[in-house]
C-alpha cells in the first residue's frame, strides 16, 4: 500500500466518522464511547502478529502484552457496552 | 484463493461491520445490534489474523488472549454502573498502550530486518507520543475519577510541559527525518509522551471531565490508526480513523456544552476558584425539609427532576426512581433535565438512570426540557450545581458566563438538594440558591430523596 493510498483511506475514514456521529441522543454517548473504544482495540490484530512473529524476545514481550491490553481492550468495552444497552432496553420490553 | 486474500477479504468484511456498527449505535433502537455487528467485525478480523504465515507461535497468543478475555470479562461485568467513567478512562488508556507496544514491537522488528524507512518511522513516532500519551493521561483521569487522585500539579507546569512537547517533538523529527532506525530515540518519545499525558491530564478539574474522556477515547482510535500506518494495513487505520473522528465529535458537543475551547480545557484558562465559602450567600437562603418538599410535590401537575454529580457520588438514582414512581401514583407528571456535562462523562446521568430502570424516553435534553421549565411547578435539583447556574446566563463577567444551562429558575418553585452551600467545581457562586423561588434542602441525595418520598407516601 503506497502512502497516498494510505492517506486516502485515512481521511475518508474520518469523513465517514463524523457523518456517522453526528447526531447521536444524549442517551447513547457512554454506550457510544466505549463501543468505539471497543473498535479502536483492532490494535490487536497487529498484536497478534507482533507477539506471534518469533522474530526476537524483546518483540514477542512486547507483542503479548499488547495482546493482553488489547483484548481487556476489545473484550472489556463490547461486554460493558451490552450491558449497559440492555439495560435500556430492558424497562421497554416489559412494558410492551 | 490466496491466504493473503482470504485475510483481505475478512479485514474488509470487518470494516463494513464496524462503520454499519457504530451507524447503530447512534439510535437506541438500533445500538444493541451495532454494538454486536462492532463485536462480529472484530471476531472476524481476529480469526483471519490468525491464519497469517507471519505468525509462528501460538502459544504465547494463547495465554495473552485467554488473560485479555478474563480481565475484560470480570472488570465489564462486575463494575458498578457508578463507576463507568473509571471504566471507559481505563480502557481508552489500554487501547492506547496497546498501540504504543505495537507500535514499538513492530519498528523494531522492521528494523532489525532492514527494512526502515522515513514513513514507518514518522508512523511509529507518531503511534508512540499519542498513545503514550492516551494512556498516561487515562491513568490519570482513572486516578481523579476514583478521588484517589488530588494532586492539581505545580506552579510551573505549564513550562514544563511545553518543554517536554518540545523535546518530545525534536526526538520526533530525528527519527523520521534523520535516523529511522534509533531505537534509543523511540523509547524515549515513548517516556516524552508518558510525561506529556501526565503534565496535561493533571491539572484538570472534574467539571472538566467528560471533556477528557471523550478526547482519550479520540485519541485511542487515533493511536490505532497510525499503527496502521506502521504496519501497513488498511483495517487498522479505517476502523482507528472512524473511532478518532467519532470522539471528536463528542469532545466537540461537551465543549460546546460547557462554552470553552478545547484549548482552554487542557491549557489552563480554567474558570478560577472563588474561594468564598459559605458565607457569600449569608442569611439569604431559605432552607426547607422533607416535609416541606412533600407538600409541595402534593399539589404539583409537573414536576422535572435535574440530577447532576452529586446523585452520582450518593449512589441515588435507585431513591430518584422511587420518587418518580411514587408521583406517577398520584398523577404527577416527571421528566428528567439532563445536562450534556452533567456528571463525569457524556452521557453519564442516562446511564445510572437506566440502571434504575427509568425509561428513557423520560430523560430530556437541554433543548428539549428548558422551554418546559416555565410549566414546572417543583423542579428538584439533585447535587448538580453549576449546569443550573443562572450566572451563566446573566452575568458577563462570571467565569462561567455563556455556558449553556438548564433554565431550573423558570420553575415556580425550586428545590435544590445539596449536603452543604460549597460552590461547585468550577468554585461559583450560585445565585439560583438564593432566589425567592428557591428551597434549599440540606442532606445527602439518597436520603434527602428516600425522606421525600417516605413523606409523601405518608401524608
Amino acid at each position: 500500500m503506497t502512502l497516498l493510498i494510505a492517506f486516502t483511506l485515512f481521511t475518508l475514514a474520518v469523513f465517514l466518522g463524523l457523518e456517522l456521529i453526528s447526531k447521536v441522543p444524549a442517551t447513547l454517548h457512554t454506550p457510544l464511547m466505549s463501543g468505539s473504544n471497543a473498535i479502536s482495540g483492532i490494535t490487536l490484530i497487529g498484536a497478534l502478529v507482533s507477539a506471534g512473529a518469533d522474530h526476537s524476545t524483546l518483540t514477542t514481550v512486547l507483542g503479548f502484552f499488547a495482546v493482553v491490553l488489547a483484548t481487556i481492550n476489545v473484550v472489556g468495552g463490547f461486554v460493558v457496552t451490552n450491558r449497559m444497552l440492555s439495560m435500556f432496553t430492558k424497562r421497554k420490553k416489559r412494558e410492551s | 484463493m490466496s491466504r493473503a486474500n482470504v485475510i483481505d477479504l475478512g479485514y474488509l468484511v470487518a470494516a463494513v461491520l464496524f462503520i454499519v456498527g457504530l451507524k447503530g449505535l447512534g439510535r437506541p433502537r438500533t445500538a444493541p445490534r451495532g454494538n454486536l455487528m462492532g463485536a462480529t467485525g472484530m471476531l472476524i478480523a481476529v480469526l483471519v489474523t490468525l491464519v497469517d504465515q507471519s505468525i509462528l507461535s501460538y502459544q504465547f497468543l494463547a495465554v495473552g488472549l485467554a488473560l485479555g478475555i478474563a480481565i475484560g470479562a470480570l472488570l465489564a461485568l462486575r463494575v458498578q454502573m457508578t463507576s463507568m467513567p473509571e471504566l471507559v478512562a481505563l480502557f481508552n488508556g489500554f487501547g492506547g498502550g496497546a498501540s504504543v507496544l505495537v507500535a514499538a514491537s513492530s519498528f523494531i522488528e522492521i528494523n532489525e530486518l532492514g527494512n526502515s524507512t522515513g514513513q514507518i518511522a514518522v508512523a511509529a513516532a507518531v503511534t508512540s507520543l499519542v498513545g503514550a500519551m492516551t494512556l498516561s493521561g487515562s491513568m490519570i483521569a482513572f486516578g481523579k475519577l476514583q478521588g484517589r487522585m488530588t494532586w492539581n500539579g505545580f506552579r510551573g507546569l505549564p513550562i514544563v510541559r511545553i518543554l517536554v512537547a518540545l523535546v518530545s517533538l525534536a526526538f520526533a523529527v530525528q527519527i523520521g527525518g534523520f535516523q529511522p532506525e534509533s531505537q534509543l530515540s523511540l523509547w524515549l518519545l515513548i517516556a516524552g509522551g508518558f510525561l506529556l499525558g501526565i503534565l496535561c491530564a493533571v491539572p484538570i478539574g472534574g467539571a472538566d471531565m467528560p471533556v477528557v474522556i471523550a478526547l482519550l477515547n479520540a485519541l485511542s482510535g487515533v493511536a490505532a490508526s497510525t499503527t496502521g500506518f506502521v504496519l501497513d494495513n488498511s483495517l487498522l487505520i479505517i476502523a482507528g480513523s472512524l473511532v478518532g473522528a467519532s470522539g471528536l465529535v463528542l469532545t466537540q458537543i461537551m465543549c460546546k456544552a460547557m462554552n470553552r475551547s478545547l484549548f482552554d480545557v487542557l491549557f489552563g484558562a480554567a474558570p478560577s476558584a472563588v474561594d468564598a465559602g459559605d458565607d457569600i450567600y449569608g442569611d439569604q437562603v431559605t432552607s426547607t425539609s422533607a416535609e416541606e418538599i412533600a407538600m409541595l410535590l402534593e399539589i404539583a401537575e409537573r414536576v422535572v427532576i435535574v440530577p447532576g454529580y452529586g446523585m452520582a457520588v450518593a449512589q441515588a438514582q435507585h431513591a430518584v426512581r422511587e420518587l418518580m414512581q411514587t408521583l406517577h401514583a398520584s398523577d404527577v407528571e416527571v421528566s428528567f433535565g439532563i445536562h450534556p456535562v452533567a456528571g463525569r462523562m457524556p452521557g453519564h446521568m442516562n446511564v445510572l438512570l437506566a440502571e434504575a430502570e427509568i425509561d428513557y424516553e423520560h430523560l430530556l435534553d437541554m433543548d428539549q426540557v428548558n422551554p418546559t421549565f416555565k410549566r414546572a411547578d417543583v423542579t428538584i435539583v439533585i447535587g448538580a450545581n453549576d449546569v443550573v447556574n443562572p450566572a451563566a446566563r446573566n452575568d458577563p463577567d462570571s467565569p462561567i458566563a455563556g455556558m449553556p444551562i438548564l433554565d431550573v429558575d423558570d420553575s415556580r418553585t425550586v428545590v435544590v438538594v445539596k449536603r452543604s452551600l460549597s460552590p461547585g467545581f468550577a468554585g461559583i457562586a450560585n445565585p439560583l440558591f438564593i432566589a425567592d423561588n428557591t428551597l434549599l434542602y440540606f442532606s445527602d441525595a439518597r436520603e434527602g430523596i428516600l425522606e421525600v418520598t417516605k413523606a409523601l407516601t405518608e401524608s
